[in-house]
């Protein structure tokens, strides 16, 4: 593991737990690979293969480190897991600027959200594919009044053209509380990657 | 006909149990096609880990009052069980990884029921010489066995002291070491976890090796043997159902089935949910999915869920215990036992303890079967009480293409169930799991 969780180095950076949320093919895997490895793919594998993916965004004043879940596709049917939700301190709802569906899913996933994450949970409304600015069928006013009522950010993203994806993850990585107390944390040492839980430093 | 998610797979999983989720998830990492259906719209089916309005939900029970806190503090297992630390289930999370997305802590104490009192099963030298469990020179002779046992090692005849544990039996194992029969019965139940005495005449190799288990588990984590995910052991399919996800498998849950799909030669060879099907090669599930025919019953369990406000008496406030009460002890054949757990494992609200009863029924009165636990707890907020009959398939699946779980039991580990699970495995890829995996490794690709 690359990580030593106790070394100096490491002392002012802030682990959370990010998950991504919103219908299929909104281009979800699409953000977190173009966030976290700069690539795109047309056509990304609906599933990314990974556990979860981390990146870390430098701020001024101190470095956040995002671990970051997809939905790993158990979402189609509404099947994700409390396990999910569970310690996430951000999510991104996406939708795709060109399909009036998938806003009202991300309507609903907001709302879910808010029913089975934490109270404290930092929500970005994201919405993506905004490179195809001729096919639009939501509106940006519209999207942004919904966020400003609901108290949650926004943006319009393109993963294909990496336009606001970074500003997405500083966003989030800016308005989540960097002096929260960290909750008591003596879970069991089976295995290595306690360490890399974002409660550990 | 309209296809049902895909269609087409090359295994059909119903019912999110543990079971089910460990077989789907390590068929979709050697890359099958998996679909895993839930009639329920949580993950666990039977061993599911509710909050209180889905838990006074499933028992009719009305509105949860408000002096049990807030609903999302809850997380009550239906099937309560811990985890041996070194023992087979911890060997597959690790197999398979699970670990990164669950967080374990130690349960506080094993504890056994002895003469009407709640003793500590020694944890410590020390406290095998403080436990009022044993008289002063039975407790020589408790450390003199355990050293044997802890030496004893079956392929090294130098630590066999002269003895051959294939054809010796336990009794006579318990009585070379000069020990009474009280302290077979909480060395064999709460430490070996044998079910009841029939272990006792049969040569004691086996039940040395569950002793030695409990032992190097003991001495791995301090307190007691066990562990247990923050949460609830609902963790524990959810995260296997992640792995089998994020290799491409299918969820679907408040899905049911019409029913299983069988051939002229009555091989199953799909699922039927009203005007949809999905077909595969192989059919797996729990018993609760499949027609009558495919399932015999194998007995009776009852459960009782207690929500208590305060800690169970004589533990010392523990956190979490499990506490066994040997058969013997209160005039019954089987076992009962307790699961005690609290807001430290984020299953209840800060000043709530859940104690879990269960047992199998042999009274036909499941309130009487249960009552010796009761009686420990001291008093019970809400308590909900659950009878389910245990299933295991009648065949092993390579005739008619039915691969079906055997029901948990009613012990308070899961010991014998990774072994059915083990079984379904080998069924269904017809080969064995590797589980050389040493359960104290740390190592791994992260």
């Amino acid at each position: 593991m690359a990580n030593h969780p106790g070394s100096a180095a490491n002392a002012r950076v802030h682990h959370f737990k990010l998950v991504l949320l919103g219908d299929t093919a909104v281009g979800k895997s699409c953000l977190v690979v173009r966030f976290v490895r700069d690539e795109f793919f047309e056509f990304q594998e609906p599933t990314i293969g990974a556990a979860f993916l981390t990146q870390t965004v430098q701020l001024d004043d101190a470095t956040v480190k995002f671990e970051i879940w997809d939905t790993a596709g158990q979402e189609r049917y509404r099947s994700l897991a409390p396990m999910y939700y569970r310690g996430a301190s951000a999510a991104i709802v996406v939708y795709d600027i060109t399909n009036p569906d998938s806003f009202t899913g991300a309507k609903s996933w907001v709302k879910e959200l808010q029913r089975r994450g934490d109270p404290n949970v930092v929500i970005a409304l994201a919405g993506n594919k905004a490179d195809l600015e001729t096919r639009r069928a939501v509106e940006f006013e519209e999207a942004n009044a919904y966020a400003q009522e609901n108290g949650i950010l926004h943006l319009e993203t393109s993963a294909k053209n990496a336009n606001n994806v970074k500003s997405l993850f500083i966003e989030i990585a800016k308005t989540l509380p960097k002096n929260a107390p960290q909750p008591e944390k003596e879970a069991f040492p089976i295995l290595q990657q306690q360490q890399e839980t974002r409660n550990c430093c | 006909m309209e296809p049902l998610a895909d269609g087409e797979y090359d295994a059909i999983v119903m019912g999110t149990g543990l079971k089910e989720c460990v077989i789907s998830g390590l068929l979709s990492t050697q890359g099958k096609r998996v679909l895993q259906l839930d009639r329920n719209g949580y993950y666990g089916a039977d061993g599911a880990s509710l909050n209180l309005s889905t838990l006074f939900g499933k028992f009719q029970a009305g509105e949860p009052p408000t002096n049990l806190g807030a609903n999302r503090d809850y997380n009550i297992d239906l099937i309560p069980k811990f985890i041996m630390a070194t023992g087979n289930l911890t060997k597959m999370l690790l197999h398979t990884k699970v670990t990164r997305y669950l967080e374990f802590k130690s349960i506080s104490g094993s504890y056994v029921y002895k003469a009407g009192k709640v003793l500590k099963v020694p944890a410590t030298p020390q406290e095998a010489l403080s436990s009022p469990l044993m008289g002063l020179f039975e407790k020589r002779r408790f450390r003199n066995f355990l050293i044997f046992i802890d030496q004893y090692k079956p392929e090294s005849p130098e630590t066999h002291q002269g003895r051959d544990l294939n054809t010796m039996t336990m009794r006579q194992l318990y009585t070379d070491f000069g020990l009474v029969p009280d302290t077979h019965q909480f060395i064999s139940h709460a430490m070996c976890l044998e079910l009841d005495e029939d272990h006792m005449d049969q040569p004691a190799a086996s039940t040395v090796a569950t002793l030695q288990t409990y032992m190097y588990s003991l001495s791995r984590y301090g307190t007691s043997p066990y562990i247990y995910p923050v949460y609830g052991l609902g963790g524990l399919p959810e995260g296997f159902s992640r792995i089998c996800a994020i290799h491409g498998g299918t969820f679907m849950l408040n899905q049911d089935i019409d029913e299983v799909l069988f051939n002229e030669s009555g091989q199953a060879y799909g699922v039927k949910a009203g005007n949809q099907m999905a077909k595969a090669n192989m059919i797996i599930g729990d018993p609760s999915y499949f027609p009558p025919e495919k399932i015999k019953p194998t007995g009776v369990v009852v459960r009782c869920i207690c929500l208590l406000d305060h800690p169970i008496p004589n533990t010392n406030n523990a956190e979490s215990a499990q506490i066994v009460i040997p058969g013997p002890q209160v005039g019954r054949k089987n076992d009962i036992f307790v699961c005690a757990m609290s807001h430290g494992l984020a299953v209840a609200s800060p000043g709530i303890y859940v104690a879990i009863v269960s047992t199998l029924i042999e009274k036909g009165n499941p309130d009487e079967d249960v009552a010796p636990g009761l009686q420990i707890l001291g008093p019970i907020l809400q308590r909900f009480m659950s009878v389910s009959s245990t299933y295991e398939p009648v065949s092993d699946g390579s005739d008619d293409k039915c691969f079906i779980s055997a029901s948990f039991d009613a012990t308070s580990h899961f010991e014998h169930d990774v072994d059915d699970m083990l079984r379904l495995y080998e069924r269904v890829s017809g080969t064995k799991l590797d589980m050389s995996i040493n359960a104290d490794s740390v190592e791994g690709d992260y």
